[in-house]
């Protein structure tokens, strides 16, 4: 079955200042397409306007899973996002923020898969700390335990190795690869590394 | 992880469950409406100095206090997710719907366990009798119902604005005047006697308020939280 995304002539304008216009492009499944472009070109904005976060000015974006163009509404069980701008809640535990949004997803939570997640993560023996008491690297890696805790089709990664250390990248570079298998990645970078994930590039002016 | 579909109740129980936690940690909605509530009745108390007041103007200022409390902490539910940032993992996860009903919902859990802590409070330091308790306790009831409800759909859009804390009172007052005649008329009969029928139409009253106030939050919801 059928699953893609499909870019029909977007544009994105803040009043005047036209941020881009008319893109269009085809994102085809199992496989990683990488937006690049100075600060403020916009990455960020075309991001959330595939996640339907905001509205694009003109255009419009198509999510395509097994044959049927999701709504807006199906969209979010689709898709994980790890963002700079996306914070979770520092006055619950690693577990208890997993456990809401296993909950407000309308999901059954298991204890069993927040372990392994975490594990996934490395943030075993970490789970009931408040998220108050943890590192912007240890917060960067718990946003990837909920982006996957749903298992979406489609992981949106906003400079996915922000704050992160060694082992932290090497474990972004794991789940990449791994989801590229199954589903389709979108990364907006402009770090040379993660530009080498794409089998597509899409540079913003 | 095994994936079961759940109603929209259970996913609002989960909204519900995770505010009703962060206050619990940090007080943040319930000590502004605490303080609020505590200071305006202890002020009140030592003004009329221990004299039983006229019962239309005791049920007024007992609205006046739970008006002002719950704007005082009510806001905090939606202003709290655009501070933190949080608001964006919300929506990504989140329906619209289960989100308000669920901060709905802990207004209400807030705002009742403020008025069952204050009116009783109110009634001693007042010296205010009570002729028909059961009704005082429909219209308390009902009187929470309507001022959460309201107060969660402005309470969103608040949240969006610039000067949020003045905000609230300013667009709620007007929004919140139909339920707060009704309540304080009903309130002055359940403190002094009046006619059931006179009673009745009240209880309606603020039965088809808190009815229209959470079907048009339901209605417009969607577009504020989008927006």
């Amino acid at each position: 079955m059928l699953n893609q995304i499909t870019i029909k002539a977007l544009s994105k304008a803040y009043r005047r200042r036209v941020l881009f216009k008319d893109i269009s492009l085809t994102i085809p499944d199992r496989s990683a397409f990488v937006i690049l472009g100075p600060n403020g070109a916009g990455k960020t904005t075309f991001l959330r306007i595939i996640c339907g976060l905001i509205p694009a000015t003109s255009g419009q974006v198509e999510i395509i899973i097994n044959g049927q163009v999701l709504t807006a509404r199906e969209k979010r069980n689709q898709i994980g996002l790890v963002s700079p701008d996306l914070a979770l809640y520092g006055e619950l535990s690693a577990v208890e923020n997993l456990e809401f949004f296993a909950g407000v997803r309308g999901f059954s939570f298991s204890l069993d898969r927040a372990r392994e997640l975490l594990h996934l993560v490395g943030l075993q023996g970490r789970g009931h700390d408040l998220l108050n008491t943890y590192s912007s690297g240890m917060k960067q890696r718990l946003k990837y335990a909920c982006a996957l805790l749903h298992q979406p089709h489609i992981l949106i990664l906003d400079e996915p190795t922000t704050n992160l250390d060694e082992s932290g990248v090497a474990l972004v570079d794991k789940i990449i690869k791994q989801h590229k298998q199954r589903g389709i990645v979108i990364i907006a970078t402009n770090e040379s590394r993660e530009v080498a994930y794409g089998d597509q590039t899409f540079t913003l002016a | 992880m095994e994936i079961k579909p759940l109603p929209w109740l259970k996913q609002s129980l989960a909204v519900w469950r995770k505010d009703l936690r962060i206050e619990f940690r940090t007080r943040y909605a319930y000590s502004a409406l605490i303080m609020f509530a505590i200071t305006t009745l202890v002020t009140v108390s030592f003004s009329v100095g221990g004299f039983a007041l006229d019962a239309d103007i005791s049920a007024a200022l007992l609205w006046i206090i739970l008006f002002f409390s719950a704007m005082a902490g009510l806001a905090r539910t939606f202003v709290h997710e655009e501070e933190a940032g949080t608001v964006t993992a919300l929506k990504m996860a989140a329906q619209p719907e289960p989100v308000l009903i669920g901060k709905y919902l802990f207004n209400v859990t807030l705002l009742s366990s403020l008025t069952v802590l204050v009116v009783p409070l109110f009634l001693v330091l007042l010296n205010q009798k009570v002729l028909l308790p059961g009704v005082l306790v429909a219209v308390l009831l009902l009187g929470c119902l309507g001022l959460a409800g309201a107060s969660t759909i402005l309470a969103a859009i608040v949240a969006k604005a610039g000067a949020k804390s003045s905000l609230m009172t300013v667009l709620a007052f007007p929004v919140l005047l139909p339920l707060l005649f009704a309540a304080i008329s009903a309130t002055r009969m359940a403190f002094a006697g009046g006619l059931p029928r006179a009673i009745t139409t009240d209880l309606l009253m603020l039965f088809f308020y808190d009815g229209t106030a959470v079907v048009a939050s339901l209605l417009l919801f969607e577009y504020v939280w989008n927006e």
